[in-house]
């Protein structure tokens, strides 16, 4: 996640990583991992506490003013629950696409690329 | 080719989508003539993924790449190596056609390609499997599985995410020596991540033309201007290009 500010909204967090804020912590599927209160409250999040708590990766490019959050790496493993966090990308033509748009259908994801 | 596939599959009455995901920093002017090309058989959402959100979100690792969702939003089988269908006769120009003079290295390339082994047979068949039986499929995993066979990520191939994100945003500002530094970071920390190499060399462009994107390592007597440890025909050869897949497990 890319960032100009070590304070994002805790919504965008959520979005772009999957994780959400409760009482409990950070929760996916069945995982939660204990925040302080002063994250769980929020509506925006201290990036520097909470990656220091989920431990994530933060990494500064001075130069450009800019943070990249990196995801956790609980469980040693890329996935701590089976379901699809349902991710934004946009499409072909600009417009953004839910993953949750098509719920109720099988889907198969295919990644590929032009080189 | 997924296209005829997944037309087929939706004429057969089954509630299926094909969403491809086009792992590029270079976005969607370069992904359009492959997309334009795949919706003249079959329209389906053809997203692009700049900073290729999908290895964060999913652990996808290198091309193709392919994840089962359900009806549900739950994984069913996290990253398989996803080979063309068998039964689709590609139909592909030369990749050479119009080409006066291919580069020794293109020619190496190919060489070590054609030795890469997948299951394309095997793969198909535990899809349409999946996809007429769902849950009762041998082949959908159960969630325990789901996690326990996705990419392994540990604090440093997670640090490599952050620094392969923050190259492809730097690439896009124009800023290509600071992309160059976090390309470099993230292959160094998440060196299982073929398609963050294979991105990095793709930008790095050792002829023009129609092979620029494909060469990825520097051309003959030009070594000590490529800015990377590794490149496309050096990596492959030391792992043996037998070995460029995991083979397909159920």
């Amino acid at each position: 996640m890319i960032t100009k500010s070590l304070t994002v909204p805790r919504t965008s967090f959520e979005d772009r990583t999957g994780w959400a804020i409760k009482p409990e912590g950070a929760c996916k599927g069945d995982v939660c991992i204990p925040l302080s209160d002063d994250l769980t409250g929020a509506d925006e999040l201290d990036l520097t506490k909470l990656a220091e708590q989920m431990n994530l990766p933060l990494v500064h490019d001075e130069v450009h003013g800019l943070w990249a959050l990196g995801p956790d790496s609980v469980g040693g493993r890329t996935l701590v629950s089976a379901e699809a966090p349902d991710f934004t990308l946009p499409d072909i033509d600009g417009n953004p696409f839910r993953l949750s748009s098509l719920r109720g259908k099988k889907v198969l994801l295919y990644a590929w690329s032009p080189y | 080719m997924w296209q005829a596939f997944r037309d087929e599959i939706i004429a057969q009455g089954h509630d299926f989508e094909l969403v491809t995901v086009g792992l590029d920093a270079a976005g969607a002017e370069a992904c359009r003539p492959y997309v334009d090309a795949a919706f003249e058989v079959g329209r389906h959402p053809a997203l692009v993924d700049t900073s290729h959100l999908v290895s964060e979100l999913f652990g996808v690792v290198n091309i193709p790449n392919s994840v089962w969702i359900d009806e549900a939003g739950m994984i069913v089988r996290p990253i398989d190596v996803a080979p063309a269908p068998p039964s689709v006769e590609v139909k592909r120009e030369s990749p050479f056609a119009g080409l006066t003079e291919v580069p020794d290295r293109m020619m190496e390339i190919m060489g070590e390609a054609g030795k890469i082994r997948s299951d394309p047979a095997s793969y198909d068949a535990a899809l349409r499997d999946w996809i007429a039986n769902g849950a009762d499929s041998e082949f959908a995993l159960s969630a325990a599985d789901v996690v326990a066979r996705s990419q392994p990520r540990d604090a440093d191939y997670a640090t490599g995410q952050a620094h392969f994100e923050l190259a492809t945003h730097l690439e896009a500002l124009g800023d290509h020596p600071a992309a160059i530094t976090h390309f470099r970071e993230a292959h160094r920390l998440a060196p299982d991540n073929f398609a963050y190499r294979r991105q990095a060399w793709s930008l790095e462009p050792s002829v023009e033309g129609p092979l620029k994107r494909f060469v990825q390592g520097p051309l003959q007597g030009s070594d000590n201007e490529w800015p990377y440890e590794g490149d496309w025909l050096t990596d492959v050869r030391e792992m043996g290009a037998e070995n460029y897949y995991p083979m397909w497990q159920a």
